[in-house]
């Protein structure tokens, strides 16, 4: 008996020591993530006001939803954080997979590291002032007009405040500032591809595009497939740029869903219409999210 | 049978030749598309030194014609003349407190996470793990209005608290050291424990210091998440004395709008920094913002 006394205390000392190690951080994130998901998911239900002050709300169940799908505002968001998704994940990918492996297999040694130190500069910098430069870039008679007019483009459009032209304006800044930090993935990924199957495609005289198309692509798939669902949730939680180059405009053109919960919010204080969308937000990064795990879970059995 | 040997050699010297011509010309190709990168930044450096009226002068001069430190007098208030008091030093001194403080705070909580969820035994860990898992999946976009809707209730809005606190769980930094600690062979700690070590000592001084590479990334990537975040401190800081370097940045590049020399003096003070810090120390940088992306 006192045998089994003595090591129950010994759990129970083990389990007093190990909630302690965990204490902080499960307070955080019980306080700072459960907690607020909880009543984000209940506020998302109510009309609460922000103005009527904490509590004083009704339960609406999903009137919230109802009422999104007829509103224009939060249609042009979805569409644009799809749309932006859609087209900067793909070109991104595209591109840096190219710039990977050419610098790889052609540029001198030194060189590579030089520039791959240079397209990687921008994913460090805070995107307030990555936009308030290129805010400048696109101005009127700015740089980047300037190009465009080299290039023969006689009257190019004032791109932020074009209805056509503002969001693929900001779809190109995305794609500049997280071109680097791809590039460096795939080229780290490169490094660590077996060398066999190349040297057995150089014995049969394969050229360098056929080696890329059917040696490189397919090995890197992994790769790819994390950069696909990294980049699909950063471009959904888009907001930097358009609050800072263009507060959503002109007109809806360049709302998207995180800005759209921002000014709802912390504008018209409708706390209740604004959770309503970041759980819809919310419901969209769950299934990439689970996408990504089934996926991966396959691979591991593999 | 000589003949064909000569051949060979012939060969062998005129291959690499051509090699190193398109390795030549490709490399100086990819130079070219890395400066078109770069061009912002250095327009931006440049134009922070003209003068308003030179900005968009055409043809672009990238080496000012007159150096115009002013823009940074101004941005700086040391010099009146800007439309408004920016302040810029103390929304600096600001964040470099909200992200040390932040990124300390974040990398301890997580290093004693991590250790219990490799290291101890306790009940209710497997519950507990799969918990910190779906937290991962919780943005903090989500919780913004329910965090904003707390800390308005305790009165702490338009404090820097309320940018630290939640700093308390970083759920991917636990997850980097639980990987880290997993991969400290047992031996060590059980040395420790027959020369009488206690747990906090064991972890403090035995087995934190076998985990300082990862220590160094996650600090780099906690640090730059908080210095570079800027939805959270736009909700959550509304006066200018408690404004962090991105909403300080904000502000000013909407009231001065089109002074792009003013607005460029802004953001090299911001940027400038980083890139400093990235460029001396960028190999161990861009390994600390990548780990968990590569496999093997």
């Amino acid at each position: 008996m006192k045998k089994d006394q003595g090591r129950r205390k010994r759990i129970l000392r083990e389990n007093l020591i190990a909630w302690t190690f965990l204490l902080p951080s499960a307070v955080g994130m019980v306080l700072f993530s459960l907690i607020p998901l909880l009543i984000s998911l209940y506020v998302s239900l109510t009309d609460w006001n922000f103005a009527s002050g904490l509590g004083n709300w009704n339960f609406v169940w999903f009137d919230n939803f109802k009422q999104l799908w007829s509103d224009s505002w939060f249609i042009a968001s979805l569409k644009n954080t799809l749309i932006y998704a859609v087209i900067t994940v793909p070109v991104s990918l595209v591109l840096s997979l190219i710039l990977a492996a050419v610098i790889d297999d052609f540029c001198k040694k030194k060189a590579a590291g030089v520039v791959r130190v240079a397209m990687y500069m921008p994913h460090i910098c805070n995107s307030v002032a990555i936009s308030a430069v290129w805010m400048a870039l696109y101005s009127k008679y700015g740089p980047f007009s300037l190009l465009l007019r080299a290039l023969g483009w006689s009257d190019p459009p004032r791109f932020l405040a074009d209805y056509v032209w503002a969001l693929p304006a900001l779809m190109l800044v995305s794609i500049w500032a997280g071109l680097g930090y791809r590039v460096f993935i795939y080229s780290a990924s490169l490094t660590a591809l077996p060398r066999d199957l190349y040297e057995s495609a150089d014995i049969d005289g394969g050229t360098w595009f056929q080696k890329f198309r059917y040696i490189t692509v397919p090995l890197l798939k992994p790769t790819t497939f994390f950069l696909t669902v990294t980049g699909i949730i950063s471009s959904f939680k888009v907001f930097a740029y358009t609050n800072v180059m263009t507060k959503g405009g002109p007109g809806s053109a360049t709302y998207t869903m995180v800005y759209y919960v921002y000014t709802t919010a912390f504008k018209y204080n409708r706390m209740g219409y604004a959770s309503a969308v970041a759980v819809i937000l919310f419901f969209m990064l769950l299934v990439i999210t689970i996408i990504q795990w089934i996926h991966n879970s396959r691979d591991e059995k593999r | 049978m000589k003949k064909n040997a000569e051949e060979t050699v012939v060969m062998k010297k005129k291959l690499p030749l051509r090699r190193q011509a398109v390795q030549w010309g490709i490399t100086i190709v990819i130079v070219l598309i890395a400066a078109l990168m770069v061009a912002p930044f250095v327009w931006m450096i440049s134009a922070s030194f003209k003068m308003q009226k030179d900005v968009m002068s055409i043809p672009i001069k990238w080496i000012p014609e007159y150096f115009y430190p002013d823009n940074y007098f101004k941005v700086l208030h040391i010099n009146a003349g800007a439309s408004t008091d920016y302040h810029f030093i103390l929304s600096y001194w600001n964040s470099i407190k909200v992200s040390t403080i932040s990124t300390v705070v974040g990398v301890l909580s997580a290093l004693l996470a991590g250790y219990a969820f490799a290291k101890l035994k306790f009940r209710g860990s497997n519950v507990l793990f799969i918990l910190y898992l779906a937290q991962m999946m919780v943005p903090s976009q989500l919780t913004l209005i329910p965090r904003f809707m707390i800390f308005s209730n305790l009165g702490m809005t338009n404090t820097h608290m309320s940018l630290i606190l939640p700093k308390i769980v970083t759920v991917s930094s636990c997850f980097m050291f639980r990987q880290a600690f997993l991969g400290v062979p047992d031996d060590l700690r059980e040395a420790a424990r027959i020369d009488g070590a206690g747990e906090f000592r064991i972890w403090a001084q035995v087995m934190v210091p076998m985990v300082r590479a990862t220590m160094a990334a996650q600090a780099t990537v906690q640090f730059l998440e908080s210095w570079n975040s800027y939805l959270d401190p736009l909700v959550f800081l509304s006066h200018w004395r408690k404004w962090t370097l991105t909403v300080a940045l904000d502000q000013f590049v909407s009231i001065e709008g089109t002074q792009y020399n003013l607005t460029m003096a802004a953001s090299c003070m911001a940027i400038i920094p980083v890139l400093l810090v990235f460029l001396f120390g960028q190999k161990y940088f861009m390994k600390g913002l990548t780990v968990g992306a590569v496999k093997g």
